[in-house]
Formats: structure tokens, sequence, C-alpha cells
């Protein structure tokens, strides 16, 4: 998603003369107080929110109230560590195994832990199944609640206004934008996760997958499916995991 | 608050707009603003209640107008001057004032890598009753708060039906501003789409939200 580079009257009251001292020493080009200039080659000037970002780590840092290498390592955690693949697994698991399916409906921490995704602790999740007779999909219409360990960091789409203002009031509209077809004799069950619960769609086992393996499996299933927005095909589209 | 991040029935808002192979951070200072929320998390001075307030009280058309992390670094930038790990003068400046004490980090190498427990405590709580059980009918109460709440407003005054009963969660409604935990149960209240949405709705679609005892009326 581009980031929006106007400047504002909130971002310029903060940290002006910090932002404003590295752009001088970032770039001889630099950032006028007054606005932002577009003469300059985009590559080489950060941008304000860079800058602003920058001044504030350095400032907490210089007070030593963060540590840099352990910001290094939960960002690397996020982008290499954790995702939807974490959630496929589970999903498949409970395709394959009946026992692990009902425990993790039942006890989802639990059963979640079992596959090493979780401490199994202070996390509180709960797993909907989809059904011939039921849809579920996962929203947050006030913030941006999601559940990390199965899923990693949630999309942009799932934290913007269209998603979050339509998924409650037009669910079956939003599903078919996504080209998900739900019958109508098909309950649509919405979740907005407005307190500390997160939830995970355990989505239908296509048809035709019968001699698949497990992680074969796994392969097929979307971080899509897994909040509700697809159904899980027996062909991988091609669409974002 | 009846602000603009409670979306849910909106319209206007357009299609939603999918990006393929998404990256988890879309540029180097998204990553910096997460971690250093995380990192800042870790000292405990604000709740996580008082966290999803900061974001709120953004004005509504600087919210609409901003991503996603964008609003994480404009409420750290907040937080740590309001919670006093930072003087104004420091923010300003960039530099921390001379002679004052450097801190350890709370948020270390060594515990980095514990980020899947988000520090809630159990809910299970026996000493905390419930108000109600599940089938109960109950209904939202007709409530506008100017501070944090996690009612959202298309559910307030409508009926529904107790589903499941979570435990026990601090409230956040008072958590986010200093108020004390009162711990309370939290139920899945299943809500028609019919009885939110109208007769418009389809007759088999329903909504189900997290709700706290201290939102909710017998039915």
């Amino acid at each position: 998603m581009a980031e929006s580079e106007d400047t504002s009257v909130d971002r310029r009251a903060f940290m002006k003369t910090a932002a404003a001292g590295a752009a001088g020493a970032a770039s001889s080009g630099g950032a006028s107080a007054d606005g932002h200039h577009h003469d300059h080659d985009h590559q080489d000037v950060p941008s304000d929110l860079t800058l602003r970002t920058k001044a504030l780590e350095s400032l907490l840092v210089e007070k030593g109230l963060v540590d840099r290498a352990a910001l290094d390592a939960l960002i690397d955690t996020m982008e290499h560590k954790v995702g939807p693949r974490n959630g496929a697994r589970v999903v498949a698991r409970a395709w394959v195994d009946p026992d692990y399916r009902k425990r993790l409906l039942e006890n989802a921490p639990a059963a979640i832990a079992e596959l090493g995704y979780s401490s199994g602790q202070g996390d509180h999740m709960i797993v909907v199944e989809n059904g011939p007779k039921v849809h579920n999909l996962i929203v947050c219409t006030l913030c941006s609640c999601y559940p990390w360990p199965v899923l990693g960091l949630p999309p942009v789409w799932y934290k913007s206004a269209p998603y979050r203002s339509r998924a409650v009031i037009d669910p079956r509209g939003i599903l078919k934008e996504f080209g998900t077809e739900v019958a109508e004799d098909v309950e649509v069950r919405v979740w907005d996760s407005t307190a500390e619960l997160r939830y995970l769609v355990l989505p239908e086992r296509p048809a035709g997958t019968d001699g698949l393996s497990e992680d074969d499996l796994a392969a097929l299933v979307t971080r899509d499916a897994m909040v509700g927005v697809r159904k899980v095909t027996a062909a991988r589209s091609g669409d974002n995991p | 608050m009846n602000g603009v991040h409670d979306m849910g029935g909106q319209h206007g808002m357009g299609p939603v707009q999918y990006e393929r192979d998404e990256p988890v951070f879309h540029e180097p200072w998204e990553g910096r603003a997460y971690a250093l929320t995380r990192a800042m998390r870790a000292w405990r001075r604000w709740t996580p209640d008082a966290d999803r307030y900061g974001v709120e009280v953004i004005p509504p058309a600087e919210y609409l107008r901003m991503s996603y992390y964008e609003r994480w670094l404009y409420r750290l930038e907040r937080a740590v001057v309001q919670y006093e790990f930072v003087t104004a003068e420091e923010a300003r400046t960039g530099r921390a004032a001379a002679g004052t004490a450097r801190e350890t980090p709370r948020l270390t190498l060594a515990i980095a890598g514990s980020w899947l427990n988000r520090g809630l405590a159990s809910s299970i709580e026996p000493g905390v009753r419930p108000r109600f059980a599940v089938g109960d009918r109950v209904r939202a109460r007709n409530m506008h708060p100017a501070g944090h709440t996690r009612l959202p407003r298309y559910a307030r005054g409508k009926a529904g039906t107790i589903v499941m009963d979570h435990g026990v969660y601090v409230f956040p409604d008072t958590s986010a501003h200093g108020k004390g935990e009162n711990r309370q149960h939290v139920y899945a209240v299943r809500f028609t789409a019919r009885e939110l949405w109208g007769d418009a709705a389809s007759a088999r679609d329903s909504v189900h939200l997290d709700l706290f005892d201290d939102y909710l009326d017998r039915g």
C-alpha cells in the first residue's frame, strides 16, 4: 500500500526539529518545514514517516528504554517465523485427525500448542468450523484483532474501512467480492472480535483430496480461508497464503 | 466513544482493496513502529485498552487518511510523553536531556522470542460470578460513553442470545482510563442479522460479538 506523503499539522507538531535535522543529515535536498518537496528523488530521501520513526527509535534507545537487538528479533519473527503457514498446519491436522479436530474445537489454545505454535498460556482462541449449513467469517470492526500465533499479522484489507464496515452488515456482499459463493440456505455467521478472544475459521476440506498427505493438504489452506472470506479449493489458486 | 473507528455498518467505504502477495511490512519504518510499540508495551505502564483508546482519539479525518502503522506511530509518539518515558522537550529535540539516568530495556533479546504470549491473565476466576448463562436472552445496553468501550454502536439496544461464556476478563471501559480492572464475565452473544439490520437482511445470518457483563441487561 502506498503511503501518503502529505504532511499535516499533527505530524509536524511532533518531533519537527528532530525530523528536520534527520532529513538534513540524510539528504542535501532535505525536507522543508512547511511541506514536502516533489522535485527530488523518492529513492534517496526518507519519507516523513521514516524520519519520525528513526527519531523516536534513537531517542528511546538513547534513554535505554528499548533494545535494538530485541526490535530486530521481533520484526524477524513476524516476517519470517509466523504467518498463515502455522494456521494451515493446524487445519490440515484437524482434517486428517478427528481426535485432534475435537480437541481443537473444544480447547483451541491447547490444541494449537500441541503443534508448537503457541505457549498455550495467554492465548484465548476459539476455532469455528465451517460446514454444509454454516459459513463463518472473522472481523474486528473496532480495530484489528487477529489470531497472531496462527496467522501472523493481518493484511491491510482486513484492517481497512471497507472490510470492517461491511463484514457485519453485508457479509454476503464481501464474500461475493472475494468470489466466494455461499448458498442461500447456508447461515453466514460473522464473529466480530470485540474482546480478547481471537477467532480462526476451520474451513471445509475440499472434495477430491482423499489421497493427499497432511503436508499436501496444508499447502492448500490459505490465509483468506482461515479468515472466512474464501473457501479452500483442491487446486491452489495462487492467491496469498 | 462514538468514534470513526467504530465502523461496523457504515456505508460508503468502497470495495475491499486486495493486495496479492502482500508483505508483512510494506516499508522498514512499519516494522520499526510495530516493534517499538511492542517493546514499550513491555514496560506495562499503560494497558492494552489504553493503547486501543490511543488510536481511537486520532481526529476522524486523520484516522481515515492514515495507514495502519502510521496510527501506531502517532499513538506511540504521544504515549511515551503522556506516560512520562520522555519529556515534551526530549520529544521535540529528539535527544535525551543532559544527565538523564539510562534505563534498562524491559523487552530484551532473550524474551523477545516469547512474543506469542499476549500476557493475558487466566480467564478462569470462580470468585467472579457470571450474571448470565448460555441460552439466556439479553439486550445490549443503549450506552454512549465518551471514553473507551468495546460495545459497538451497531449492537446497542439490540437483543441477542448468550451462546458461550468465555470466562473473566479485564473491563476495557475502566482499564483504558486507569479506573481499575473491574474483571467480569465475557460472553459470545448471537444477534440475528435481522435484529441488527432490519428485514432486508438474511433471515438465516447472524453476527456474534464478545460482550462484557456490564454491557448487557436481561432481554
